[in-house]
């Protein structure tokens, strides 16, 4: 029998298979959203979980990473709806940066302040898009709507992100 | 590489009002340089998947409560149940 089939079935070997190959994917993805490698791995697990306990209403012949790709995106929405308004990012995750002067940095923490407050569903889009550059069916994928509703919400999520900015007197 | 948002579709991004946005953003929230998993999560999903209750159904506990009721008000009932089970 076919793993998928087998997991449907609720055999646990092939969950224990399924989870061995997609954990990794599955947490690259979540903590590209929620930026927080701890909570990263905790909505790893929930998203296996959930999808272990949905596994009943799975089709095995169906898309299986689009799947599981939507439950990690909305749980990490969930948690951003959650969460405090702004973590800093570790800095062992982030890319290194550049030395900057008082302007840049000023824009910098103003952009980030700005960004934290953008609704959740306006900065899930922003995130993955513009930050991490993952394209618009990728993402239109992962929150199971169209690429469209999301060319709406990047252009809605950079709208606000400016005019925050510019009431915080930062002219980007 | 992926392309992004630079191609594929047509990015309303791409105008004279947002130029530079993406590169501010990028500079401000500096993307995550291939994050990786730093420990194996399957013993936590096995305590997850030990910790969870077994659930049983409303119409479950509805049902005793029913036969519950039936037994304290209708005794007499108890021997016909006990014969059908």
């Amino acid at each position: 029998m076919e793993l998928l089939q087998r997991f449907v079935a609720g055999e646990l070997d092939a969950f224990e298979s399924l989870f061995r190959q997609h954990q990794r994917d599955v947490y690259r993805w979540i903590v590209r959203i929620v930026r927080d490698p701890a909570m990263a791995e905790d909505l790893t697990v929930e998203t296996f979980w959930r999808m272990h306990r949905g596994r009943a209403g799975f089709n095995p012949e169906g898309n299986f990473t689009a799947w599981l790709r939507r439950i990690a995106t909305n749980l990490a929405l969930d948690h951003l709806r959650r969460r405090r308004p702004y973590v800093d990012l570790p800095d062992e995750l982030a890319a290194e940066q550049k030395p900057d002067s008082a302007v840049q940095q000023q824009t910098r923490l103003a952009l980030r302040k700005a960004f934290a407050e953008l609704p959740p569903r306006l900065r899930v889009v922003a995130q993955l898009g513009l930050v991490e550059n993952e394209t618009y069916p990728e993402i239109a994928e992962a929150l199971g709507i169209s690429s469209g509703a999301v060319k709406t919400r990047m252009f809605r999520a950079v709208r606000l992100l400016r005019k925050k900015l510019q009431r915080s007197g930062v002219h980007p | 590489m992926k392309n992004g948002l630079e191609d594929g579709m047509k990015d309303p991004l791409q105008g004279n009002e947002f130029n530079g946005m993406r590169e501010k953003l990028r500079d401000a929230l500096p993307p995550l340089q291939q994050p990786e998993l730093r420990r194996d999560l399957w013993p936590d999903m096995l305590r997850r998947i030990e910790q969870t209750p077994v659930r049983v159904p409303w119409f479950d506990w509805a049902l005793l409560a029913i036969s519950g009721a039936a037994a304290i008000c209708f005794p007499a009932l108890i021997p016909a149940l006990v014969y059908h089970l």
